[in-house]
């Protein structure tokens, strides 16, 4: 069972393959390195949804695709739900 | 798995070959849509494409509502084509445009001077004859090389960007390689990723162009003093789990696949000149996007969704594909690939993408898409200014 994948080798965050519920044990996968991971998520995560990996600090990049997708707009803890609330673009 | 290197396709007096053999009655303009109607609904097996348009338009914005119409009725997809207009001067600015493309079934009627009952009577004889000329036109072997692809996805989320966007990026690689030509698009929902693409540019002019016009775009917007944080990602896009616009646009170009490169960039509804992938300056809203595509002699349209998103178009096939389990299973009426596998490791991308390709060569040899079934006819006309 997969319940999460990341993208690229330097990404931050993995995106959920499933529904995960708070305090889950998880496995995950890394599309290019094709390594098996594992982490436990601090929220309930919808599948789609991103999972941070690390734990990144207000105003740092969060990267996905191997690129930056935005930066932190508060701390974010690792396994916790990354989304609007905590990530915002870089652009506007 | 053995894939199809060719199709059964109709092969038009032009040369360019088509998937579909559809007899299209094209309103010149807005008031046109109901003789055109009253046509496609006395004469079986004809199709009227209704638009809101035509009128009063000027400029630039007249030029692609042209090359937008010409180019639809001059799609290989389309085996013959009936236009009515109000006037006569347009409509046959129509007919001789679809003509000057080197289709020769094309002929067109006026309502002014004579009334809709008869220009009615008059253009359903000429539907008539064209339906049973059609009707037996052969597809006959063609090479997969013949067959232009266009892509662009939608209600994207990130199952998007992870697995339907780079299936569709695994089979662009390879039709990049066969020789095909094929294209991209969606100016806007590159943003946060441009510099990445214009990376893949095939030498400089493409390059230049790219750039040019990503920043046109960027001035339309600036110019509404507003920024497009309120829209992109849309709604759907959020709910599904994207979050920024710069992931949005990575996951959009996973499309391209990863050798891929663009040859040049044309403009809205443009006709490219050779094979190859090129980008076309495009809205990222799906059926005015695939319309502008359709009018550019594309004949097959890929579609990845995330959400779902369920549109078609009246005369290019739009063959969708989803990663996202629940979307296969709730709206399964609306997705003719399901590779939802590769987020459980149980398919590969290569697979995935031999899965696709099977798809593509079922569609061109006459495999309705769910869009199809579903009556999903989306024509949207791209306008760039007010009417005069």
């Amino acid at each position: 069972m997969i319940h999460y994948i990341v993208h690229g080798g330097s990404d931050t965050v993995g995106v959920m393959a499933v529904d995960v519920t708070k305090g889950q044990a998880l496995r995950g996968w890394n599309m290019t390195t094709d390594k098996t991971l594992r982490a436990k998520a601090a929220q309930d995560i919808p599948l789609g949804h991103k999972i941070a990996l690390v734990d990144v600090a207000t105003g740092d990049e969060v990267v996905k695709y191997d690129a930056a997708i935005g930066t932190a707009s508060r701390p974010i803890k690792k396994g916790q739900h990354v989304h609007t609330h905590n990530l915002k673009t870089a652009r506007w | 798995m053995k894939l199809d290197r060719s199709f059964m396709g109709y092969r038009r007096e032009n040369g360019r070959v088509g998937i579909r053999n559809h007899v299209v009655i094209m309103p010149l303009d807005d008031i046109s849509n109901a003789a055109a109607e009253a046509v496609a609904a006395q004469i079986r097996g004809t199709t009227a494409i209704p638009h809101a348009y035509g009128r009063l338009q000027f400029g630039e914005d007249l030029e692609l509502f042209f090359r937008t119409i010409i180019g639809t009725c001059a799609n290989p997809n389309v085996a013959a084509c009936v236009v009515i207009g109000i006037e006569d001067e347009w409509t046959d600015k129509v007919v001789e445009g679809v003509e000057a493309l080197g289709r020769e079934k094309v002929a067109g009627f006026s309502i002014e001077l004579k009334g809709q009952l008869e220009c009615v009577r008059q253009a359903s004889w000429k539907a008539w004859e064209y339906k049973l000329w059609a009707s037996e036109q052969k597809r006959e072997k063609c090479p997969m090389r013949d067959l232009w692809v266009s892509t662009k996805c939608g209600e994207s989320d990130t199952t998007s960007g992870l697995a339907s966007n780079p299936t569709v990026g695994n089979v662009f690689d390879r039709l990049y390689a066969n020789g095909n030509t094929i294209s991209f698009g969606e100016t806007t929902e590159l943003t946060g990723a441009e510099h990445i693409c214009v990376k893949r540019a095939a030498n400089e002019q493409a390059a230049e162009d790219f750039m040019r016009m990503f920043h046109r775009y960027q001035q339309v917007v600036e110019a509404q003093g507003v920024d497009l944080l309120g829209s992109q990602p849309t709604k759907g896009n959020v709910r599904g789990g994207l979050t920024t616009i710069e992931e949005k646009a990575l996951g959009n170009l996973q499309k391209i696949g990863k050798k891929c490169k663009f040859v040049g960039c044309l403009e809205p509804a443009e006709m490219p000149t050779g094979k190859g992938l090129w980008f076309m300056d495009t809205s990222s809203a799906a059926a005015e996007a695939v319309t502008l595509w359709a009018a550019a002699g594309f004949v097959c349209h890929l579609f990845p969704t995330g959400q779902g998103n369920v549109i078609g178009h009246p005369i290019e096939p739009v063959i969708k594909l989803t990663a996202n389990p629940k979307t296969a299973e709730c709206m399964k009426e609306h997705i003719d690939l399901d590779v939802s596998g590769i987020l459980q490791r149980e398919l590969t991308l290569d697979r995935a993408g031999d899965q696709l390709w099977d798809m593509v060569t079922r569609v061109a040899n006459g495999r309705w898409t769910c869009a199809e079934v579903m009556n999903h006819n989306e024509f949207v006309l791209t306008k760039l200014y007010v009417s005069a």
